[in-house]
């Protein structure tokens, strides 16, 4: 299969990066997995183009490019919502729509959410690295030479899908609005004995923001302190997306898409698999609180949030 | 003969992660075990499981939370765990080229001077064991080597150096290791390695891999050249 420009970069936004369901089956040799950091937008925005969730999209962070269609395609946009225009006329948020040859698109003011995922019908087609496309910025791997978007880039796109029709979602909830705080569900431990049971209340009760000091690595989180009771090290262990590990500082850490593959620091809680996704919408400045639950709850949570992908993906893609 | 290990116990993280815990020590017939069950996992094709990660003393166990089948799991790490006690496979010995000290080894003065010995000696004391690869992390390719002679065991740099290159090798500790890219990096610096320690388009993407023996070999500084390209395995 050869694949075809289709998109430059008119201009690159803040941190705009190929992405796709990450890097699994690599670990073992230190790869992170990477991918999106919202990965239920990323699937609906491949499903509103009549994509694979396997499609690499690109992840718009914050401050959206301007991207021109080098030949005819089929867009769609999901996750944070920005206003979006075609040529100066606006252009739909979780809904397929056209480009024309020469067209361009542009990310405008950011409404709610801090990542919004492009899929362009085709998928973006980089080289597959380790059997991904997705970027992970620190080891220069996946994307687009393995570094955010530049001025003058040119994607490659796959074949697109034969059926592809203007696909509607449904009206989702969109991300919050900034100001608004978040919950998270967790699961404590694994290292949850390593701590006070007041450091525990402490970590449930009480409010903390995203700090500036924040990448897709991870998000350093300022509030009250949690330092672990015990001074021994832990040995370097697997680490998940969603680990909320506390170096001696006491400052807690969301471990997010690009985390290394292991980790010594003792992890109070994680973040259940079902609320990545609205963890992957924080941005600098928002404020969340935790919230306990069972693995009960976290597969009632995790069916639930799949029902809702269904909803709200065009039936013949659904499945 | 070492002691009886105690069996390994089954923990969450989170909803995704199932840690496969080991005795909480850097002990190779600890870590000889976590490689076994690894393997294992990997081979039995769990329903579910995404990503199977060794540690030092514990298997991470990536799965969809949704497809996961922790009951086949448990099965396999018992089975492992008794065929691991038998089998122990030999271990891969990899011989790793280095130019010991000047440009390619800055802080083996410093590590000289902190363990009250001269720089050949340094170099004698990291050739001669045989290290142990615990597991690869902190970055693509980058594996965790014990133990160090505790002579030369030296702290991190207190700061970080903003870049370390690629082949560097440092010690932290009683650890050793390779820097397989250009990255920060507070361990200090005692060599450099020619060889690229990872990369993606081979087919073994990395030259090591959990459980390996690792020897360092001194290589005079004008032969850099002559070693660069990676022996196939």
């Amino acid at each position: 299969m050869s694949s075809a420009a289709g998109i430059t970069v008119v201009r690159p936004g803040l941190l705009t990066t190929v992405q796709d369901l990450g890097r699994w089956g690599s670990q073992a040799l230190g790869v992170p997995v990477s991918g999106a950091m919202d990965s239920m937008a990323h699937r609906l925005a491949n499903a509103l183009v009549g994509n694979a969730p396997t499609a690499a999209t690109l992840e718009v962070t914050l401050i959206g490019p301007e991207l021109r269609a080098d030949r005819a395609l089929v867009v769609a946009v999901a996750g944070a919502a920005f206003v979006l225009g075609v040529d100066g006329r606006a252009a739909p948020h979780h809904t397929a729509f056209a480009l024309a040859p020469g067209a361009t698109l542009r990310f405008g003011e950011r409404r709610a959410g801090s990542r919004a995922y492009l899929a362009v019908a085709g998928g973006i087609d980089t080289p597959p690295v380790l059997g991904s496309r997705a970027t992970h910025l620190l080891s220069g791997m996946g994307g687009l030479d393995g570094r955010a978007l530049v001025r003058g880039d040119v994607l490659p796109l796959g074949p697109a899908p034969t059926h592809v029709g203007p696909h509607r979602a449904p009206p989702a909830s969109p991300p919050p609005a900034a100001g608004l705080v978040r919950s998270l569900r967790v699961m404590l431990g694994p290292q949850d004995t390593w701590f006070s049971p007041h450091a525990i209340e402490t970590l449930l009760h009480e409010v903390y923001r995203v700090s500036t000091q924040s990448n897709r690595m991870g998000f350093q989180l300022e509030g009250p302190l949690v330092a672990a009771t015990r001074a021994d090290g832990l040995l370097s262990e697997p680490v998940p997306f969603g680990a909320l590990q506390v170096p001696a500082g006491g400052s807690p850490i969301l471990l997010m898409a690009d985390r290394q593959t292991a980790g010594g620091y003792p992890k109070i809680a994680t973040v259940i698999a079902a609320d990545l996704p609205l963890a992957g919408q924080l941005g600098p400045g928002d404020v969340v609180r935790f919230a306990a639950c069972t693995r009960t709850e976290a597969r009632a949570a995790l069916i639930a949030r799949e029902r809702e992908l269904l909803r709200l993906m065009p039936e013949e893609s659904g499945a | 003969m070492t002691a009886p290990l105690t069996r390994p116990r089954l923990h969450l993280s989170g909803d995704s992660l199932v840690l496969v815990e080991f005795e909480a020590r850097m002990a190779p017939e600890v870590n000889a075990r976590v490689v076994a069950v690894a393997q294992a996992i990997a081979e039995a094709a769990v329903p579910g499981v995404r990503d199977v990660v060794p540690g030092f003393a514990s298997v991470g166990v990536h799965v969809d939370p949704l497809r996961f089948d922790a009951s086949a799991l448990e099965q396999v790490v018992a089975h492992a765990w008794d065929v691991a006690a038998v089998a122990g496979a030999p271990a891969r010995v990899v011989d790793i080229p280095v130019c010991y000290g000047g440009e390619h080894g800055p802080d083996l003065e410093a590590v000289a001077a902190s363990a009250g010995c001269s720089p050949g000696a340094v170099v004698q004391r990291h050739t001669a064991p045989v290290y142990r690869v615990y597991m690869l992390g902190f970055l693509p390719g980058f594996a965790y080597l014990g133990s160090v002679d505790p002579s030369i065991s030296v702290p991190r740099r207190p700061a970080p150096r903003a870049r370390v290159r690629a082949g560097s090798v440092g010690i932290a500790g009683l650890q050793t290791g390779v820097y397989p890219c250009d990255s920060p990096g507070g361990w200090q610096l005692i060599g450099r390695t020619p060889w690229r320690m990872f990369d993606a388009t081979r087919q073994q993407p990395a030259v090591l891999r959990a459980g390996d023996a690792v020897r360092f070999v001194s290589l005079p500084h004008d032969q850099w050249h002559a070693c660069v390209s990676v022996p196939s395995s």
